[in-house]
């Protein structure tokens, strides 16, 4: 079985793909539409900028092959700012729409927190969780956004605090989305993405 | 749920290995710098910094590899920098495994750095390096590995430079660096009262008792130390059981 992880043109793509590798899968950097539509399951790794990662979706051709991977059933995972774009739209970037998978709204941190939200945190589960399965309750996981999709979302199975409650995990049929950073969050992360592949 | 405190060690590498400036007697060699970072990944740390401490243009591809070398270890956050001078500079650190790069010389001197590389990554991926002296009861900026003062304010460049995008602030006491005599906890806590972003507190680490102090009297979000992990003076295991006893969150290996 095949992963593409989703090339838009920026981020940190080799400590997925070695997180990803690691745990024994097939993986393939799609940055072609036919790479997004044969996928068997799709990562979406993502860090920067809302507006910039969907203009770089859409200069590739690849929004409307993820569009119909999500309609096909083809698991996909987004990880932090690849969650983010699952939503419908944000604040980052209010003239761009996102791929319109769930469609609440990715909204700003407040500002009585520390913004960036940098650091290790732990969740609150909303409700059971694949991703999640057979991980401690009180396990850290690495966080770095300014950015998050409300913690009331219909698809959160695990919220985090940060000034707001916020989604940290969002799992429905097919799709799967993480805030954090499974790939930096040492053995517990690697627990995530394996859980992940299991559930292919 | 805290955020919990982080535990950063911190490599500093010339030539491709982890040296320790030593007074009047040059560096130290402390090893190489994928093998240390592998060590620290299983020891628990919470994230890794790699500062280039020689800088000096011929040596930039040598750094670049040892960041590629070192992020393949890992898997906890990367942060490296050291002289870079230019939005390409940073590319190419970011590109080369590091999640986050430093920025301290070039961004006193075209603050416009940050900005840039702030809208292109994100402002999770910009860190502010900002080493201070202390001066008439305030705190001041300095350059080129401490030796040039700036003539500014310390909280001020700090405000300025989260307001262009820094994500975080690497805040290095010059007064305490090397001395062993504990962290500036009133330095910290004062840029960390200026600032809205997290604030990684470096210089002077010795004791379980400097760490205590910096994460509550110096409010600092993350605190940085190279010799004493580097040295096997203390295991970064035992001192977050040391800080959890005394209620500071930490993740804590299992």
């Amino acid at each position: 079985m095949k992963i593409a992880i989703v090339d838009y043109g920026a981020g940190n793509l080799p400590s997925v793909e070695r997180a990803l590798r690691g745990l024994g899968a097939e993986t393939e950097r799609a940055t072609e539409p036919a790479q997004v539509a044969g996928a068997h399951a799709i990562v979406l790794p993502g860090v920067g900028h809302f507006g910039a990662f969907v203009a770089g979706l859409r200069e590739r051709k690849l929004t409307e092959p993820l569009q119909a991977a999500h309609q096909s059933g083809t698991p996909i995972l987004g990880i932090c700012l690849g969650l983010q774009a699952m939503f419908a739209s944000s604040e980052e970037a209010p003239c761009e729409s996102g791929l319109q998978f769930f469609p609440e709204k990715v909204t700003a941190l407040p500002t009585n927190v520390k913004s960036p939200h940098i650091g290790w945190n732990q969740l609150r589960r909303v409700r059971e969780s694949r991703l999640l399965h057979g991980l401690p309750e009180d396990a850290y996981f690495y966080f770095a956004h300014s950015f998050a999709a409300p913690g009331s979302a219909l698809a959160t199975v695990a919220a985090c605090d940060h000034g707001v409650s916020f989604a940290a995990v969002i799992e429905q049929e097919n799709l799967f989305g993480v805030q954090f950073h499974p790939e930096k969050s040492g053995e517990t992360g690697a627990l995530v993405l394996r859980n992940f592949l299991e559930s292919l | 749920m805290p955020l919990a405190r982080r535990i950063i060690p911190c490599l500093d590498v010339d030539a491709g290995r982890v040296v320790k400036g030593i007074e009047f007697a040059g560096l130290r060699d402390m090893g190489d710098p994928a093998e240390l970072g592998a060590r620290y990944n299983r020891e628990g740390a919470d994230e890794l910094v790699v500062l280039d401490i020689s800088a000096s243009f011929q040596r930039r591809a040598t750094f670049l590899d040892t960041i590629r070398r070192v992020a393949e270890q890992l898997n906890i956050p990367l942060t490296a920098g050291g002289g870079i001078r230019t939005m390409e500079e940073g590319r190419a650190v970011l590109l080369a495994g590091a999640d986050k790069v430093t920025v301290n010389t070039a961004a006193v001197q075209r603050p416009e750095l940050i900005s840039e590389l702030s809208q292109q990554f994100g402002a999770q991926a910009v860190v502010l390096s900002l080493d201070v002296k202390r001066a008439n009861g305030s705190w001041e900026a300095y350059v080129r590995g401490g030796r040039q003062a700036t003539g500014r304010d310390a909280a001020d460049w700090a405000a300025e430079a989260v307001e262009r995008g820094a994500g975080e602030i690497l805040l290095t006491s010059i007064d305490r660096d090397g001395t062993r005599s504990g962290f500036d906890c009133e330095a910290t806590a004062k840029i960390a009262s200026t600032v809205p972003v997290p604030v990684i507190a470096s210089g002077g680490a010795s004791t379980f008792e400097d760490f205590l102090a910096v994460f509550t009297n110096g409010c600092a979000d993350a605190a940085l130390a190279a010799s004493i992990f580097h040295l096997e003076t203390h295991s970064i295991a035992a001192l977050k059981k040391f800080l959890a006893e005394r209620g500071v969150p930490v993740r804590q290996s299992r």
